[in-house]
């Protein structure tokens, strides 16, 4: 089985969102993590390596920090890692982004790609869909049990109120719902290995695409402008013996609030 | 020219779902700003019978592929009703609900006709003839303001009890045009071999008005019994902390947070949640938030429109009293 991941670096969960004076999202003191749910496709990933043999590549679009997601999947167990960075592919959209992504993984060979179903910064889980699409791939979106076997992939996915069981034939995009799998640490052995394994760079003419149908000017989706929520003040504690402050709630969210 | 603001009608077993009327009555005000036409675009077999529902919140036309191959929800065969019907008609913009279906369904689409996608977006605006979208990002921590400033449908899913329902109509009335349905064996590489209904009978928690979450603070699945009887009296969904998922309390699909679901109901109430940074993402949009924590200098006392420094165990059941007193 070859399996390709697809991995983007994102904002630790803590971090606290601000501004950059030209109303950008500021990055500084920000520590980065592998998106969560792109780490769930990565050890099952690993899983299915474990049980059928083959090869786990991670490829990533990103700045050159992204190295340091890409190494902790090699350091987890991936094989060998592609990291797409070039300054042209800033202001990108989801468009864009499955553009290049389907550039290089359409000239790679693989039996199943695995992405994360969304990605917790951007939120907008539409890059594994557009990437199946652009390879002519079926895809299995937000699966919580995954089952491959020879030339098929089945796999349960969350719906509303329960859940559908998809099959389809390999190759097929699957993107990965918390649930599917606990991804193991690195181990320090991990970690040692993860040094020597390959970890390609690409620009943009390595992949043979025009700046022009990348980044700011090839998305189709523009953000005129980023902005913080107000923040919520804290509100009223309601004093009392729990009976009395029971009663007091209720008649406060009937007749002040008006949401009951 | 593209002209026309169209509406996706999800619908599952026959139920049209409730962001479908949310849509609709959305997309009824632009295109009246807009002096177009607003239509609804229904996929299913047997589903005919569902225009006469439509019909009230604004749909001008609906347009019903009504086949058998449509019966279950597949990825390929309604990318292929739907992207052939947007190249026939051109419409300016297509909305659909941000739901399991509109997530699987929209992005596929907006490639294939070659278009950008707004997700998960929590409001519109038309600004000289061409629609903004606010979505929010990093879990509700930040908003984008995005444009499709030339492809075209201006494609969009919104989230869930967002926009307002308005008044139905009963004296309007739809055209329906049928379509007919071209889908191939190329288009069923995916196929859906069972759908598993969960028989919780409770709401969605993404759908819910109220919601009603426990945390570590309800140290056990067993205990979760008093927010189900809360909730039932309140008609609320049931979510949970990370804390309480990981526990093997509840199940990981009623989590709420940065990697759980993203909430705005009318009222969300936290019974023994901290208010890690992680759970307040997933939550703050709630338009009011009620705590309930024994600690008072819990973090989720920031964000709480109200408060109540206690132990759940004894407020919960208080609180399901009165709410029964009161809803009698
Ligand atoms: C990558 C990542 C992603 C995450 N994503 C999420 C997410 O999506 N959603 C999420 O919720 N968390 C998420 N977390 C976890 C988050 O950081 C917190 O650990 C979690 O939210 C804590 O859950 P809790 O508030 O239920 O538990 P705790 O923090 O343990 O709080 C329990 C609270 O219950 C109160 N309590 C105890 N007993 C009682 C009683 N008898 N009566 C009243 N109050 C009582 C205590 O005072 C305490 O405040 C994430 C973490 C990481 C690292």
């Amino acid at each position: 089985m070859k399996i390709i991941v697809c991995l983007k670096q994102t904002f630790d969960t803590e971090a606290k969102i601000q501004l950059t004076d030209d109303g950008k999202i500021s990055d500084e003191g920000v520590s980065l993590i592998i998106n969560p749910y792109d780490e769930f496709a990565v050890e099952e990933a690993l899983k299915i390596k474990e049980n059928m043999g083959g090869e786990v590549v991670v490829v990533s679009i990103g700045k050159e920090r992204a190295q340091e997601a890409i190494r902790q999947a090699l350091a987890m167990g991936a094989d060998r890692g592609i990291l797409i960075t070039d300054e042209a592919l800033e202001g990108g959209d989801e468009y864009t982004t499955a553009t290049v992504l389907a550039k290089v993984i359409g000239n790679m060979e693989y039996d199943l790609i695995l992405c994360g179903n969304k990605a917790i910064d951007d939120q907008s889980s539409q890059v594994a869909v557009r990437l199946a699409e652009k390879l002519g791939l079926p895809q299995i979106n937000v699966v919580t049990k995954l089952e491959v076997s020879d030339g098929k992939v089945v796999g349960h996915r969350e719906i509303e109120g329960g859940s559908e069981i998809i099959e389809a034939p390999l190759p097929a995009v699957v993107t990965a719902q918390k649930g599917l799998n606990e991804p193991r640490y690195p181990s320090m052995k991990g970690i040692m290995q993860a040094r020597k394994k390959e970890l390609k760079k690409l620009s943009l003419q390595d992949i043979g695409l025009e700046p022009s149908a990348v980044g700011a000017s090839g998305a189709k989706v523009k953000v005129l402008e980023y902005s913080l929520p107000a923040p919520r003040k804290a509100g009223k504690i309601i004093e009392g013996e729990p009976a009395e402050a029971a009663r007091e709630l209720v008649r406060l969210l009937r007749e002040e609030a008006k949401v009951i | 020219m593209a002209r026309g603001i169209w509406v996706f009608a999800e619908q599952r077993n026959g139920e049209l779902k409730k962001v479908v009327f949310e849509l609709l009555s959305e997309g009824r005000k632009i295109a009246d700003q807009l002096g177009q036409e607003l239509w609804a675009i229904l996929l299913g077999k047997e589903v005919k019978g569902l225009v006469e529902k439509l019909a009230p919140y604004g749909a001008d036309k609906v347009l019903v592929a009504d086949d058998e191959k449509l019966e279950k929800y597949s990825t390929g065969t309604y990318t292929k009703v739907i992207s052939d019907l947007i190249r026939e008609h051109q419409p300016f913009a297509f909305f659909l609900g941000n739901t399991a279906m509109g997530k699987d369904l929209a992005p596929r689409v907006a490639e294939r006709v070659g278009t950008g996608l707004s997700s998960d977006c929590t409001g519109i605006e038309l600004v000289d003839g061409n629609l903004h979208f606010v979505r929010p990002i990093y879990a509700g921590k930040a908003f984008a303001k995005t444009v499709c400033p030339e492809a075209r449908p201006v494609m969009a899913t919104i989230r869930p009890n967002v926009f307002p329902v308005s008044e139905p109509d009963a004296a309007r009335q739809a055209e329906v045009v049928e379509v007919p349905v071209q889908v191939g064996m190329e288009d069923l590489k995916a196929i859906v071999k069972e759908v598993v209904k969960q028989a919780s009978g409770r709401v969605e928690l993404t759908e819910a008005d109220i919601i009603v979450s426990g945390g570590r603070g309800m140290k056990g699945p067993e205990n979760f019994k008093i927010l189900e009887e809360l909730a039932d009296v309140l008609g609320a969904a049931v979510g949970a902390s990370r804390a309480a998922v990981d526990a093997g309390w509840r199940e990981h699909q009623y989590q709420v947070g940065q990697t759980g679901k993203t909430v705005s109901p009318s009222l969300y109430i936290a019974c023994g949640i901290s208010g890690a940074i992680q759970h307040l993402a997933g939550m703050s949009s709630s338009k009011v938030i009620v705590a309930i924590n024994k600690d008072p200098e819990a973090n989720i006392f920031k964000v709480a429109d109200y408060g109540i420094v206690g132990d759940l165990f004894e407020i919960v059941p208080l609180l399901t009293e009165e709410f029964k007193k009161l809803l009698a």
